[in-house]
């Protein structure tokens, strides 16, 4: 079992806690001249996302998280789980519908995700930052309207509601943030 | 910030120059390991004449027991500004080298000396205003609510989880003063001078280190420390004096070392003697971190912003 003393503590580092797997967000080295050394880190918790602070005593060791990410290609759902491929193993995994979360309301069929591993199986999917999806339904915008200001409810491919300007209409392609759920601009479909 | 540093080590120098306190400098390099446990010394080795073999030298921890060996021999007042190694310290607050500002005062105890530190700090931290004063006793009831001179390690364990320390419960802790150091580093020490400085005095007999301890129910160590901003800045002794009982806090420290496992250097043997020999006058000591004091008096959050070139870079 590997594990990882205090001294390696760093951001990015996964170790396992109360038997989830969890990164180090931030560790701050505490010790009074004439007394006992601690870290006390910020940690996330991949299964919840939550983050926790924590305090251990120095040169404690922690069990290592078997995590692992990688760009996997989606490839599709069916119904109940969501299918996935490296493309260069052409090994598939299956992730649940806790791993996928929200990003199932961007995905399309062969986007390209960052996907965390936990002993091999998929823990958290995250969609590309920015997507192009067509709109399925919006109201009809008025004339001359430009893209400042107001806006109105689109219905995505995939089923995602976002806020678009007016003038984008029923059949148009858009580029959306993932990470904040915003439209960028309009896009050809082939972006 | 070159500029910053130069700065306040001219105005130290001529605080202790009025004040006919002499510089002196002391070897960095020893053939003795301080034995503090909660101190390591980084470790290196000199090869040549009077030494074929090669020779085990420690980076000095601080400079105290040589400057207390020039006291026993009649130094009178002394101050040095030197740099400081301590193995296994590296952070926000933390350079494993760093600068520190030692002096002694014969004839003071640590009230006379927190005196002195007060008026030198007020003039290197004009805007601070007075210091306040607080013992340890009074720190824990104020913030805690808590007797840390009566509590055990079950009590002091519960605090730390009814103050939200999360991870307290899985703690292995070696006893009573980890956990008091625990408490007073999470939930105390973050809220000590904002923004006036205080001195934070009379630790548990436990916590001595090189203090005398003045007998009473419960005895106390006639320690300071002093707090700006929350950031630990000098901790003073009125120094033990009495080469027994010196002799038997190296034992008791080196035992908790080979309780713990750790390494044992050779003992200082020369300190004892100046003890029992000099002997060493009543007198009152503190060191300072001039790199922390720096970071206050430049608002710098982090130890590395005030150094030329950290550990990183070193």
């Amino acid at each position: 079992m590997a594990t990882y003393s205090t001294n390696e503590f760093k951001g990015g580092l996964k170790i396992m806690l109360d038997g989830d797997p969890c990164s180090i967000i931030e560790n701050e080295f505490v010790k009074p001249g004439k007394g006992q050394a601690f870290n006390r880190v910020k940690i996330r918790n991949l299964k919840t996302g939550r983050v926790i602070e924590r305090t251990f005593k120095s040169g404690e060791s922690m069990e290592a998280a078997d995590v692992l990410e990688l760009n996997l290609q989606y490839l599709y759902t069916d119904g109940e789980f969501w299918h996935f491929m490296n493309s260069e193993s052409f090994e598939q995994y299956t992730a649940d519908a806790a791993a996928m979360g929200e990003s199932v309301k961007w995905l399309r069929d062969q986007d390209l995700c960052t996907v965390t591993l936990w002993n091999g199986a998929p823990l958290i999917v995250e969609p590309p930052n920015f997507v192009v999806l067509g709109i399925t339904e919006t109201d009809p915008g008025l004339k001359g309207d430009t893209s400042g200001g107001g806006g109105k409810p689109a219905t995505l491919e995939t089923g995602a509601v976002v806020r678009v300007p007016l003038f984008v209409q029923t059949g148009d392609a858009i580029k959306v943030d993932t990470r904040s759920g915003e439209y960028v601009s309009r896009a050809s479909k082939d972006d | 910030m070159l500029r910053a540093r130069a700065a306040m080590l001219r105005e130290i120098r001529g605080f202790f120059e009025q004040r006919g306190v002499l510089e002196v400098e002391t070897p960095l390099l020893s053939r003795h390991a301080n034995p503090d446990p909660a101190l390591d010394n980084l470790r290196t080795r000199y090869r040549g004449p009077g030494a074929a073999g090669g020779l085990e030298l420690y980076l000095h921890t601080s400079p105290e027991f040589p400057m207390k060996r020039l006291l026993a021999a009649g130094c009178g007042p002394v101050f040095q500004i030197c740099k400081a190694f301590r193995d296994g310290e590296s952070g926000v607050l933390h350079n494993p080298e760093f600068s520190l500002l030692e002096w002694y005062r014969p004839g003071f105890d640590h009230h006379a000396l927190m005196a002195e530190a007060e008026a030198l700090l007020r003039r290197l931290l004009p805007e601070r205003g007075a210091f306040e004063r607080l013992t340890y006793g009074e720190a824990f009831g104020r913030f805690l609510g808590l007797d840390p001179h009566r509590a055990d390690s079950a009590r002091l364990r519960q605090c730390a989880l009814e103050q939200g320390i999360v991870g307290a419960d899985a703690l292995d802790l070696p006893g009573v003063d980890a956990w008091l150091d625990l408490l007073l580093s999470h939930c105390i020490e973050p809220k000590l001078g904002r923004p006036a400085p205080v001195f934070l005095y009379d630790y548990p007999a436990s916590q001595a280190a090189l203090a005398r301890i003045r007998p009473g129910a419960p005895p106390l160590a006639e320690r300071f420390e002093i707090y700006i901003d929350g950031v630990e800045l000098a901790n003073g002794f009125h120094e033990l004096t009495d080469a027994e009982e010196q002799r038997r806090r190296f034992e008791a420290e080196r035992a908790e070392r080979a309780a713990q496992g750790r390494f044992q250097g050779p003992p200082d043997p020369w300190l004892l003697e100046a003890l029992a020999q000099g002997p060493l006058p009543a007198c009152a000591g503190v060191a300072l971190g001039l790199d922390r004091l720096l970071m206050i008096r430049t608002g710098a959050k982090r130890i590395d912003q005030v150094l030329a070139f950290a550990l990183h870079n070193a």
